[in-house]
């Protein structure tokens, strides 16, 4: 090496320490090169706590993605029309006429009446049951056109049609039916349903744009009026609309299911609803996010626990730095910086061991997978955070060493 | 000629109970250039006399002057930036970072000085060549001997230019004839012009160095002197 001159005459102290941001990150993984296998298993903490949160958030995104796109292969053209109960006076059912003045509507596709039976008319598994043992399932008289206007299907039998609208038999909904132990719908099988025998002629599969079904008894509007003390007026009106006048149907609805009481009617659309509940978070998603935090924070406490350690074991290291003439400052950035890779390195494969969780659970479910880039990266930001914060007591530690003290340590 | 090394009535004492007085009161001044070993029993306070030196720390009372300045006003941060630019430390244990090749450790002999890596490892190749270990850049400390080892460390210490070579036992862990070739690399550098102050328990190398500092119980008990400008090994 050439020796430069020395003939500074004053004495000259003015050369001031520094170091450049790009060397900081060869210092961030210097000691984490040096003992791979402590790296990994500190690391390890930060990753779980990001995979669960990812896979939390990256699930439940798929899982509301799916069902959106389900209700939008069943149509968003489908609204819903009730009569108002909030308003007191008023019957809870409809003209008995409205089903067939709201067909009457030009972009009105279909549109299909559940009517209302007599009061205390139930459904029962046989005679011997208490009457107060309803299972909470509602007895509805239905029209033939009612399953394919909210495009539901049968698991079983067949949906009621002219001939059996006009007998005394039932179609369950996929619920009523399982709280009633009833699995057939060949009509071998009956229930007591208001102080009558009716055979079971058909099961719905669950109806994901009208669920009230999936607990409730179908009738035919005939044998409902004969038998049950139905008088035809609708409790709820099925409505398919064209899909590019949803709206404009939805706003002449209540005058033609009810001209003479328009305000009484109310029109909405189910699928709103459905899309809403999909999106909104629910208590065990929190509840998970939560548990992922926990984690993170004991990944933390992990990442400063094992610096401390690297911070003793390295204290000829640190001593030499300041020795080289490194600042109290340079050797705390050192060590934060080491912390925060640290956590980084974990919160990267938190995130990838996420994604791959939720891959396969949702190809388990035959979902598409939909991992949000904001919670990929919300979990690495605040994998970053933890590091930081874990990395600030050991890296104080580590700069407040006496430089004398630690090249003397053994 | 000027000083590069000033004590003035140095004490040292550290806490405990009871406290443990390693210097007292000691004054020394190593003019520039000069090529010094301070001798003396373990615990003679030695040690203690070459950190304080070295602005490593602070005496408990007195005055350390270097290269013509006062240092005991300065803040942790300039002593930092003293040592950074105008002092060069080699270590009995080397203290090279296991994970780095050898160039890179003695290219961290700039680190603080804000250069770029580049830069470093082309000084820190021609400090190595200096030494004579450039055909070990690429090997791992772990595969050095001890001699190499400290042929690196004073390539390091060397990195910065600075004017003053503070040693602490630089041949307590190297073979002989490796310690005589270390030796040979520190008169070189000093008849470069550069200030060495050696700490050893070696008498032949104090025999060999024109000045012996003796210390024991804290205190210069023999001062074979300044020789005037006479700063080589060969005359000793």
């Amino acid at each position: 090496m050439e020796s430069r001159p020395h003939n500074k005459s004053a004495p000259e102290l003015t050369g001031r320490s520094h170091l450049r941001a790009r060397d900081l990150w060869g210092l961030a993984t210097l000691g984490l090169r040096g003992r791979p296998g402590r790296t990994v298993l500190s690391a390890a903490g930060i990753a779980l706590g990001v995979a669960t949160m990812v896979a939390v958030l990256g699930i439940s995104n798929s899982s509301s993605a799916q069902l959106i796109s389900e209700i939008d292969s069943l149509g968003t053209n489908i609204l819903t029309v009730t009569p108002d109960p909030s308003l007191a006076g008023n019957t809870a059912e409809l003209p008995t006429q409205s089903a067939a003045m709201v067909r009457r509507i030009g972009p009105v596709n279909a549109a299909s009446a559940l009517g209302g039976v007599g009061s205390g008319v139930d459904v029962y598994r046989n005679d011997r049951i208490p009457s107060v043992n309803t299972n909470a399932i509602s007895v509805y008289a239905a029209q033939t056109n009612l399953l394919a206007t909210v495009q539901g299907a049968v698991v079983a039998g067949h949906f009621l049609n002219r001939a059996t609208s006009h007998f005394s038999a039932v179609v369950l909904g996929a619920d009523a039916a399982r709280s009633l132990g009833i699995d057939r719908g060949d009509g071998s099988e009956q229930v007591w349903l208001g102080s009558h025998w009716f055979a079971v002629v058909g099961i719905l599969d669950k109806v994901t744009l009208a669920p009230e079904l999936d607990r409730s008894a179908l009738v035919g509007y005939p044998i409902a009026k004969q038998m049950l003390g139905s008088d035809g007026g609708p409790v709820e009106i099925y409505v398919r609309a064209d899909p590019t006048s949803v709206n404009a149907v939805a706003s002449v609805l209540p005058a033609s299911a009810d001209p003479a009481a328009p305000q009484d009617v109310s029109v909405s659309n189910p699928t709103d609803a459905l899309i809403a509940r999909a999106d909104a978070s629910s208590a065990f998603q929190s509840l998970f996010l939560a548990l992922g935090g926990v984690a993170l924070a004991v990944g933390g406490v992990g990442i400063a626990n094992v610096m401390v350690i690297s911070v003793l074991e390295r204290r000829s290291e640190i001593g030499l730095r300041r020795a080289l003439g490194a600042r109290r400052v340079h050797v705390r950035l050192q060590f934060v910086a080491e912390a925060v890779t640290l956590a980084l390195m974990g919160g990267g494969l938190g995130a990838i061991l996420g994604g791959f969780t939720t891959a396969v659970y949702a190809a388990m479910r035959g979902w598409s997978t939909v991992v949000p880039v904001s919670a990929l990266g919300g979990a690495v930001a605040a994998a970053v955070v933890v590091g930081a914060v874990a990395g600030v007591y050991p890296a104080m530690r580590a700069a407040r060493l006496a430089p004398s003290e630690a090249l003397r340590s053994a | 000629m000027t000083s590069a090394l000033e004590l003035h009535d140095v004490t040292k004492e550290y806490s405990g109970t009871p406290p443990v007085v390693a210097l007292r009161s000691v004054s020394l001044t190593i003019a520039t250039g000069e090529f010094v070993a301070i001798v003396g029993p373990s615990g003679s306070g030695k040690t203690t006399m070459l950190s304080i030196a070295g602005t490593l720390e602070r005496p408990t009372s007195g005055r350390v002057v270097i290269a013509g300045s006062s240092v005991e006003r300065l803040s942790d941060d300039e002593l930092a930036d003293v040592r950074a630019s105008e002092i060069g430390f080699v270590f009995q244990r080397f203290f090279l970072l296991p994970t780095l090749s050898t160039l890179d450790n003695v290219a961290n002999g700039l680190l603080y000085r804000g250069i770029a890596l580049e830069e470093r490892r082309q000084a820190a190749l021609s400090a190595l060549k200096a030494v004579r270990l450039d055909h070990r850049a690429d090997h791992r400390p772990s595969q050095l001997s001890g001699g190499e080892c400290q042929r690196a460390a004073i390539a390091r210490a060397l990195l910065g230019d600075p004017k003053i070579i503070l040693a602490d036992e630089p041949t307590g862990n190297v073979d002989s004839a490796q310690g005589s070739e270390i030796l040979e690399l520190l008169s070189e550098l000093n008849s470069d012009g550069r200030t060495i102050v050696v700490v050893t328990h070696s008498q032949e190398i104090s025999d060999a160095l024109p000045r012996t500092v003796r210390v024991r119980d804290g205190k210069v008990e023999s001062d074979t002197g300044s020789k005037g400008d006479d700063n080589g090994i060969s005359s000793a």
